[in-house]
């Protein structure tokens, strides 16, 4: 296990150069050049020079690569054009939300789309089994966006069981904020008013945000029982007299568990991106929105560090899976 | 489809052919019956006649404004003159998401044609040489693939600037590599199959194997993925257009920006939020169940 | 010849002294699915298993023969399938047998073993926990006890190094490692009866050997009965009593061992024979194979289903199914054939 996971581990290397080429070339690429990048379309070309100075930018490409992979090792990212502040602690101040919000999702979309699989599986054919096929396909077709607004509406605007938006009631300003999990710190700060307000924020948008998941779960899981359920090994099981409750948790699960691992994990990566998307329906304050925000006012230095940020945060997601896959499957494991 | 002695002694050579058009058959003849490819044709059918004959379809034109009827935060609802209503500016609602259609299905053409010529030449260079190529295209496919694919879409769109252009470019790069792989791998199954290997061993040249053979067989793959692209092209494009990312043009009707637009009148006008929202998820669903159905109908795996 | 393994259908007489171990009478099996004809997988078998004895049914792919020890083991599913008849183990009804007991019952009573062991070993459990699961089941025996036990019983297979090998998973084993492994788990709880279904069909020529030698070692001659599945008459040529042979559901032809290669009666067994290569036949001496497919059949209740591929075919033959009735001079034990024209002279 050991040596797999050491194997894995070096594997993403290459990745992780890869990218970092990827995102040194995109500011490149601009119309005007980095220079742009750094200090938005409208900088006086005293500043520009002064730029391209202090950057080393007139130097070869080789070198100015080197010296990105640096600044970047080092965190820095440079400065946000709007918000004049530097990029890494405004992705830092925000990526709490977004993980607060992507682990919310992806707990609802686990928790309802195994069972619901499964049941399916078992009921092949039945109601459940058609409505849960309907649902996801239905739930793969509507867009984040205008699943939003179709939740924003019914529950907070005509219901008002959940706020329209942000991520803490407006009266709660005086919260104190130790993690930056707003659930978490309602809970440490001793404040289960600022906890369940801040839950109350996060529903709707991981609502929204777990519908593809969701479906993809379900589906995923439907197929994947239904084939092990016809596997030679089970019959050998239900020969071997095993109790049902141990066929299906020792037998079936920890076969149907394989493909449904690597579906959560791809998904809980692309619930990142899911996430600038979701975040501007329902004014949530993470990492989405302000990529969204950078994006619209070409806040450059902010959408390329959020680009490698979110996407090393995939490529780590997607190691994880294939180490639990490791754990999960002794043919990975050994060979 | 079990051999007749007479149809075992034919060449190897017709034998992929063989298979070919039979597999075509086959799949016709399951796409018939399967009535998710029914529902998921004519839902795509549906889109693209819209699409095509907007402007005959289309009761006004997307762009005429009737202000006389829009007051600040109220606009009026359906109406016979106007079965949708009309949006914040006085524009017929109906109007503007027919004209989208053409938008939608613009977009979702060339960006999936761009990602599958680009994607497939690049597959088959990998496929046909190996190789350091190989490793080369194949290299590149995974660092795009680390990049979650909406992200790199605005990424590429946001670094291109807001127009149409750019979001069928930034759609059609994303799905680049998601085409060389499967043709690649498509190719090398086919590569190792047994007629191939039999044309070989008669001395047919290998390109002309790869090329006559190989090549027409790790199509079907493709004609599937095609399919699924464009439902994941719609929703991606109609996402960027949410952003802003879309064209510049406020007059140009695309639905992810129309319902951007109607954020600040949910509470009052939630209908104008369903319409688009509704119209991309109808196409998107017409595209995944055609995709699916053929999916299933082209697995040789299924055939029976 | 001692063998009580014995079959009585269509009246026929032939039961041997006492109750039998497990005793099958008109089982029949229907499989249905929507859209498509119903297909009798099993139509009409009645057998005997007496304890402790050796019993072979042999068929071609489907006959019938592996669908008929499913059935009896309740482990077919229920979907669309239906089950008529009987089938009493130690005089106990299975088929009407609550689920829960029947639970109990497979794996400490009867136990099976698969034609494929790759597909049919779990590859994510270790092969110890997939044999000590089944003594925590019906033994009670835990932990170490467990394992200890395991271990015992994968030397008795015939596995060396047990203890590591139990640490093993199924794709780090050989195939005839694997069905060792399979063997020791079906004889984990010693059953009353093992049915080993195709057990050799997936194997090599020499490991299947070996593992017929294993299974004649550890059941023949113990207080555990085999019902051996094969379609391969050389497999129980060296190892059965008592031999039933199946053709489309039911069986056409039963006999001890010896009377069955001596004196062979139903065309469909001498097609059989005439189709297994054989080192004491003349050089030169062609193999007939059967001609046609076992999809060339005719429903019982039109005659007998072998007619259509059958050269000894007469006009009796359609109409009515013939009866299993006891051989023209059945010496050496109860000869039974379903055939009105039956084979002279093992010609």
């Amino acid at each position: 296990m050991l040596r797999f996971a050491a194997r894995r581990v070096l594997l993403l290397v290459p990745i992780l150069i890869g990218l970092s080429i990827l995102v040194f070339l995109f500011v490149r690429a601009l119309p005007g050049g980095p220079e742009t990048a750094l200090l938005g379309e409208n900088a006086t070309p005293e500043r520009v020079a002064q730029v391209r100075e202090l950057y080393g930018l007139d130097r070869p490409v080789y070198e100015q690569y080197v010296s990105y992979v640096q600044s970047v090792l080092s965190l820095d990212f440079g400065t946000s054009i709007t918000t004049r502040q530097p990029v890494v602690e405004e992705i830092a101040r925000r990526f709490p939300g977004t993980v607060e919000l992507t682990v919310t999702a992806m707990i609802i979309a686990v928790a309802v789309g195994i069972p619901l699989g499964f049941v399916a599986a078992r009921r092949y054919g039945s109601w459940v089994d058609n409505l849960s096929t309907a649902g996801s396909l239905l739930g793969i077709a509507i867009p984040v966006f205008a699943l939003g607004y179709l939740l924003k509406y019914f529950f907070a605007i005509k219901l008002g069981w959940f706020p329209t938006q942000g991520r803490e009631g407006s009266l709660m300003f005086r919260n104190e904020h130790p993690t930056g999990f707003y659930v978490l710190d309602g809970i440490v700060t001793g404040n289960p008013e600022a906890a369940v307000d801040a839950l109350r924020h996060l529903i709707l948008p991981a609502l929204a945000l777990a519908t593809i998941p969701l479906a993809f779960i379900t589906r995923i899981t439907r197929a994947s029982v239904l084939e092990v359920t016809g596997e030679d090994y089970v019959r050998t099981a239900e020969a071997k007299g095993m109790t049902r409750s141990v066929i299906t948790r020792r037998h079936i699960l920890r076969n149907a568990m394989l493909p449904i691992v690597t579906v959560v994990g791809l998904q809980t990566g692309l619930l990142l991106s899911g996430a600038v998307l979701t975040e501007t329906v329902f004014a949530f304050d993470g990492i989405g929105r302000f990529l969204a925000q950078a994006v619209f006012a070409r806040d450059f230095p902010v959408i390329q560090a959020g680009i490698l940020f979110l996407a090393v945060i995939f490529v780590l997601v997607n190691l994880l899976v294939d180490l639990s896959y490791g754990l999960l499957d002794p043919r990975v494991r050994t060979r | 489809m079990s051999l007749s002695g007479a149809e075992a002694q034919e060449t190897v050579l017709t034998q992929s052919e063989e298979a070919r058009g039979g597999l075509v058959r086959d799949a016709f003849r399951r796409l018939r019956r399967s009535p998710q490819a029914i529902v998921g044709a004519t839902l795509v059918l549906l889109f693209v006649l819209v699409a095509v004959f907007a402007p005959l379809l289309a009761p006004y034109s997307p762009t005429a404004q009737d202000l006389s009827q829009v007051r600040p935060g109220q606009f009026p609802g359906p109406s016979a003159e106007h079965l949708l209503g009309l949006d914040q500016l006085g524009r017929d609602e109906l109007s503007r998401i027919i004209y989208g259609a053409r938008y939608s299905l613009i977009i979702g053409v060339v960006s999936v044609t761009i990602g599958a010529t680009v994607g497939m030449a690049l597959g088959l260079l990998a496929g046909a040489f190996g190789g350091w190529v190989d490793g080369l295209v194949m290299r590149a496919a995974d660092i795009m693939l680390a990049v979650p694919s909406l992200l790199l879409a605005i990424g590429i769109a946001a670094l291109l600037g807001r127009s149409i252009t750019s979001v069928m470019i930034a759609i059609g790069v994303v799905n680049i590599p998601v085409f060389a792989r499967l043709l690649r791998g498509a190719m090398l199954s086919q590569r190792e199959s047994d007629y191939a290997l039999a044309s070989r061993s008669l001395g047919v040249t290998k390109g002309r194997v790869v090329l006559k053979h190989v090549f027409p067989n790790s199509l079907a793959p493709v004609i599937v993925q095609a399919t699924l692209a464009l439902a994941t092209a719609i929703t991606e494009a109609a996402g960027l257009a949410f952003l802003g990312l879309g064209s510049p043009d406020p007059s140009i009707p695309e639905w992810g920006r129309m319902l951007a637009e109607t954020n600040a009148y949910l509470a009052s006008e939630p209908l104008l939020a369903l319409w688009p929202g509704l119209a991309i998820v109808i196409s998107v669903l017409g595209f995944y169940l055609l995709g699916e159905a053929l999916r299933e109908a082209l697995d040789p795996k299924l055939r029976r | 010849m001692t063998a009580p393994g014995t079959t009585v259908a269509d009246a026929v007489p032939g039961a041997g002294a006492g109750t039998p171990l497990l005793e099958v009478r008109d089982l029949r099996v229907t499989f249905s699915s929507r859209g498509r004809r119903p297909v009798k997988a099993v139509d009409g078998v009645s057998l005997d298993v007496a304890a402790g004895s050796t019993v072979g049914i042999v068929g071609e792919s489907g006959s019938g023969k592996s669908v008929t020890s499913l059935a009896a083991l309740g482990l077919l599913g229920k979907r669309g399938v239906s089950i008529s008849g009987s089938v009493r183990f130690d005089g106990e009804d299975l088929l009407g047998m609550p689920e829960a007991e029947l639970r109990a019952l497979r794996g400490r009573e009867i136990a099976m073993v698969f034609q494929d062991p790759m597909s049919s070993l779990n590859p994510v459990l270790s092969v110890g926990r997939q044999i000590t699961e089944i003594l925590e089941r019906h033994r009670g025996l835990k932990g170490q006890d467990a394992r200890d036990r395991a271990a015992e019983l994968l030397v008795s297979v015939g596995i060396g190094d047990a203890v590591r090998r139990l640490k093993s998973y199924p794709h780090q084993l050989s195939g005839g490692m694997r069905q060792r492994v399979m063997i020791a788990m079906a004889l984990a709880c010693e059953p009353r009866l093992l049915i080993a279904d195709e057990p050799t069909t997936a194997l090599d020529v020499t490991i299947s050997a070996q593992i017929l030698e294993l299974l004649r070692e550890l059941v023949v001659g113990s207080q555990t009965a085999l019902v051996l599945i094969t379609h391969d008459l050389g497999v129980v040529a060296g190892l059965c009593d008592q031999v039933h042979v199946m053709y489309s559901g039911r069986i056409v032809e039963s006999a001890p061992r010896r009377p069955l290669f001596a004196d062979p009666q139903h065309p469909y067994t001498t097609g059989l024979l005439a189709s297994v290569p054989r080192l004491d036949q003349a050089r030169g001496v062609p193999l007939l194979p059967i001609p046609g497919s076992p999809s060339d059949t005719l429903p019982w209740a039109e005659g007998c289903a072998f007619a259509p591929r059958c050269s000894r075919q007469v006009p009796e033959c359609l109409g009515a199914p013939p009866a299993l009735l006891p051989a023209r001079g059945a010496a050496g034990g109860p000869h039974l054939v379903r055939c009105v024209n039956p084979v002279q002279d093992g010609s």
